[in-house]
């Protein structure tokens, strides 16, 4: 089985070829993608016939000597096997039409298989050596797809910031293996799990898995490439970069903190659910005060990832503390909303594409009206929106409904500091929520509701039908799993039962459709029951509408602003309710502070016929007091550094003699 | 280091002895301020190097070290510092005075390296036998003190003898730690030639341009005054 995932690994590898050497043809595209697809319908049948169970280990002669390279499929690996290659399936599917509107796809098409194959081998990877090595081509295929479109210096710019925080990330994923392995160098995780070492090291690799894998998932505040990196990608990249690749972030700390670190102490809880509860809240926060569609899609990646994170964080406290069920609880939300926002991100990064494509612009600020032009598509980003808005009976509920179970269960929790702090990071959670439910809103309604903003939106066109169908196929599976999230909870039971001890007790026929978190006396969610009442609420509504509505006289207003006879061309542009407009509320209460959200209104000079101008502006803290503060305290480090070219040959000298001295010394106090 | 036959402690303590005077001399070419004094030195601090070499082919019965010790003497102890001499009578620079760091702390300092090399080997040679173990002390001293030389000295002339010296100290420890093929010595003994005549060359053009063999000279030339 393990064999077998190589093979597709391999052919990935080798569509990458093909695409290096066929991208100048059209038949390059159908070749990678539709191959992409094939390898990765393989890939995902593999993995679904491997869940819940562990396949034999393969052993490959490959790098370092003596070392080798190790793959193994465990239940944890094979339930992340499925999200990557179902990701990987549904952007290939996409990618067949969308791709031909690539301006140049030869600076796609060879690095996208390679991708696929990159974020598959780590998942299996199964010793330190292999994990890193892929990482690094994931990391690399990725940077170089965000650099697709380089000749904007924008983009220049997202992949320099991309490159810089992958290699960070990879190099405090490095330390964190160094100090597993231990002296003795056990790179294998089944030796690294086998062996002893002291506390601390384990709690040092921790943070460090935490830095390292949280760069690359973005957790706040090493997210700062993530908002620019993702969406300067094609879109269909930005679909696996958003929805899969931050998931193998997942992946990297689940499998070091869970499984290689052993036996958690308290506090790692604490840390990693106030990294991921902050991160939901500011996340979204930025999201809400976006104006271009893919970066608002991309700083929700950073919410989602911080419920994800919260998730895993309640889990590890749980688990430190031996309440198994209520970690199995928090780690089965955790993956089931990972899952779940692979899926409904990757649609909206599909609409978004379209959107792009169709309208020929990104900007909340210019669209509009968009449900009239593109009814089909319309329809899945409104199912994807309200899912990962969280609103019943969705899948992107279910998860997030579980996670605020598990939430609820912290007064069993005996550290006084957690007792605290995880109502308050549930507090923040559901703040998060309440803010994505807004921004979500404020997408949807801005860009396809209402009359265009622009002409661009006014005469924009339908997405094609294989970018639809990929589109409706996950938008589907948000239903599905949304309507029985046991499918899903059942298929994550080995996993949590192999990293928490226990999982969530499985009922057996249509009783198990009913979710019950652990104390079944608190509460239930029963999808399926508020789905039909949803129905029928709603529809009693539309028909009472349609009934009594429609029978009242309409009449046009002159001046223009009833709607209804002017038209659309006798309505002047930013007569609507605009974006920043929309957000504007929120912006003044939450933004000020934390963004330095300032609104400039500039008048013109009395007596002068130009219009008033209004600009909302806001700052970002980490990008510049963070990020740029520390680009520039690398440069000026670098300047002195480089002073080192300059030295006399008898200082070079006296360099290489002090060293060699240094190391005497230490051979003869230390050996 | 066992050989054939074995010879008494005396002829292992000799060769030590050779060792130690070795050290001793490089020792003293470090307080040696004026050129011609420290050609001399050199030319004793190989020939002390190529009886040493001699004894311990006599003792291992390696004909080969013979040609090792016969070059040590022949080239280095002879016919180098008469080159140097002469280039140093060309140059005219026979009466210069170096001061660099000053001599009382440069003695200081070679102590210290004979000392660290010592602690060095009785660290990581624990296993092996007390004589071999001081013998590479003593050659891992000798080697130190010549890259010390090249460091605190500022005159081309002087760098090559601390250059020599680090080659010496190679040698000794290679003819000492038995088994080092004829051909890997015979290449250091060109790459040491090689290096000779390349700085020599290197010297005059120095001499040509900026009237000086101050090698600062050179860090000048480049814009980088120090």
């Amino acid at each position: 089985m393990t064999a077998a995932l190589l093979v597709c690994a391999l052919a990935w590898l080798a569509l990458g070829a093909a695409g290096a050497i066929l991208s100048r043809r059209d038949a390059g595209r159908m070749v990678v993608y539709g191959g992409s697809l094939a390898v990765s319908l393989v890939a995902l049948a593999i993995a679904l016939g491997a869940l819940g169970g562990r396949a034999p280990g393969v052993t490959l002669p490959l790098g370092l000597p003596g070392i080798g390279m190790r793959f193994a499929v465990d239940p944890l690996s094979a339930a992340f096997l499925v999200l990557v290659d179902l990701g990987g399936a549904a952007a290939s599917l996409y990618a067949l039409g969308y791709g031909r509107h690539e301006a140049e796809p030869w600076r796609v098409l060879p690095f996208y298989p390679v991708f696929l194959a990159a974020m598959n081998l780590v998942v299996i990877a199964a010793d330190a050596y292999g994990f890193l090595l892929f990482w690094e081509l994931m990391s690399l295929a990725s940077w170089a797809l965000v650099m697709a479109d380089h000749k904007r210096a924008e983009t220049r710019q997202a992949g320099f910031v991309y490159l810089l925080m992958a290699s960070a990330g990879t190099l405090m994923l490095l330390l964190a293996f160094g100090l597993l392995a231990g002296p003795r160098g056990a790179y294998a995780f089944a030796a690294i799990i086998a062996s002893h070492r002291p506390q601390w090291t384990a709690d040092v690799a921790m943070l460090l898995a935490l830095l390292g894998a949280g760069s690359k998932a973005g957790l706040m505040p090493l997210h700062v490439w993530l908002p620019r990196a993702h969406p300067a990608a094609p879109s269909h990249v930005s679909a696996l970069m958003s929805g899969v690749m931050t998931k193998v972030a997942v992946y990297a700390f689940i499998r070091i903190a869970f499984d290689l670190a052993g036996p958690a102490a308290w506090w790692w809880g604490l840390v990693v659910l106030a990294a991921g509860a902050v991160s939901a809240v500011l996340g979204v926060l930025q999201a809400l005060l976006e104006d271009d569609v893919k970066t608002m899609l991309a700083y929700s990646t950073i919410e989602n990832i911080g419920l994800i994170f919260a998730g895993l964080g309640l889990a590890l406290a749980f688990r430190a503390d031996g309440l198994a069920l209520a970690a199995s609880l928090a780690l089965t939300a955790a993956l089931f909303h990972a899952f779940n926002h692979m899926l409904f991100k990757s649609t909206l990064f599909f609409g978004a594409g379209a959107i792009q494509h169709g309208a020929g612009t990104r900007r909340l600020s210019e669209l509009g009206g968009l449900i009239h032009r593109m009814r089909v598509s319309a329809v899945p980003m409104l199912v994807a929106a309200m899912a990962i808005a969280a609103l019943p009976p969705l899948n992107g509920f279910a998860s997030e409904w579980l996670l605020l179970q598990a939430v609820l269960l912290s007064p069993s929790l005996p550290q006084f500091g957690l007792k605290l702090a995880v109502p308050a990071a549930g507090a923040l959670l559901a703040l998060a929520a309440a803010f994505a439910s807004a921004c979500l809103v404020r997408l949807y309604g801005m860009a396809y509701l209402g009359r265009p903003r622009s002409a661009a939106a006014a005469t924009a066109h339908e997405a094609d039908g294989i970018s639809r169908a990929a589109m409706i196929g996950l938008a589907s599976l948000c239903v599905i799993f949304g309507l029985m999230p046991a499918l899903a909870l059942g298929h994550l039971a080995p996993v949590v039962r192999e990293l928490a001890g226990v999982s969530l007790p499985a009922r057996p026929g249509w009783s198990g459709l009913t979710l019950l978190p652990v104390p079944a006396r608190q509460s239930s969610y029963d999808p399926l029951l508020i789905a039909l009442f949803i129905a029928v609420t709603s529809g009693l509504a539309a028909l009472g509408l349609h009934r009594f509505g429609s029978r009242a006289l309409r009449r046009a207003v002159p001046w223009g602003c009833g709607f209804l006879t002017a038209g659309d061309a006798a309505l002047p542009a930013g007569t609507q309710y605009s974006p920043a407009g929309f957000s504007q509320p929120i912006r003044r209460v939450f933004a000020t502070l934390l963004f330095r959200a300032r609104d400039e209104v500039v008048m013109p000079p009395p007596g002068a016929t130009a219009p008033a101008r209004f600009a909302a502006r806001i700052t970002d803290p980490v990008w510049d007091g963070g990020a740029l503060a520390l680009a520039a305290l690398i440069n000026r480090a670098a300047d002195r550094a480089n002073r080192l070219q300059f030295l006399t040959i008898r200082r070079y000298l006296a360099m290489v003699f002090v060293t060699l001295l240094i190391l005497l010394a230490t051979v003869a106090l230390w050996a | 280091m066992l050989a054939p036959f074995t010879p008494g402690a005396t002829a292992f303590g000799l060769a030590h002895v050779l060792a130690g005077a070795l050290v001793l001399v490089s020792l003293m070419m470090l307080y040696q301020d004026r050129l011609p004094a420290l050609v001399n030195v050199l030319a004793l601090h190989a020939a002390l190097l190529g009886i040493a070499v001699g004894w311990q082919a006599w003792l291992q019965r390696a004909p080969e070290l013979y040609i090792t010790a016969a070059i040590a003497i022949g080239f280095k102890a002879v016919a180098i510092p008469l080159a140097l001499h002469r280039i140093i009578e060309r140059l005219d620079i026979h009466r210069e005075v170096e001061t660099v760091g000053g001599i009382s702390l440069t003695m200081l300092a070679g102590i210290g390296l004979v000392a660290l090399s010592l602690l060095v080997m009785l660290r990581t040679a624990a296993q092996a036998d007390a004589l071999a173990r001081e013998d590479l002390a003593l050659a891992l001293s000798v080697i130190l003190i010549g890259m010390l030389m090249m460091v605190t000295r500022r005159n081309a002339v002087s760098q090559i003898a601390g250059f020599m010296m680090l080659e010496n100290g190679l040698i000794l420890a290679a003819a000492g730690a038995e088994g080092m093929p004829l051909v890997v010595e015979i290449s250091v003994a060109f790459s040491i030639l090689i290096a000779f005549i390349v700085i020599g060359v290197f010297l005059f053009r120095i001499r040509e341009r900026f009237d000086t063999v101050d090698s600062a000279a050179l860090d000048a030339f480049r814009g980088e005054l120090q």
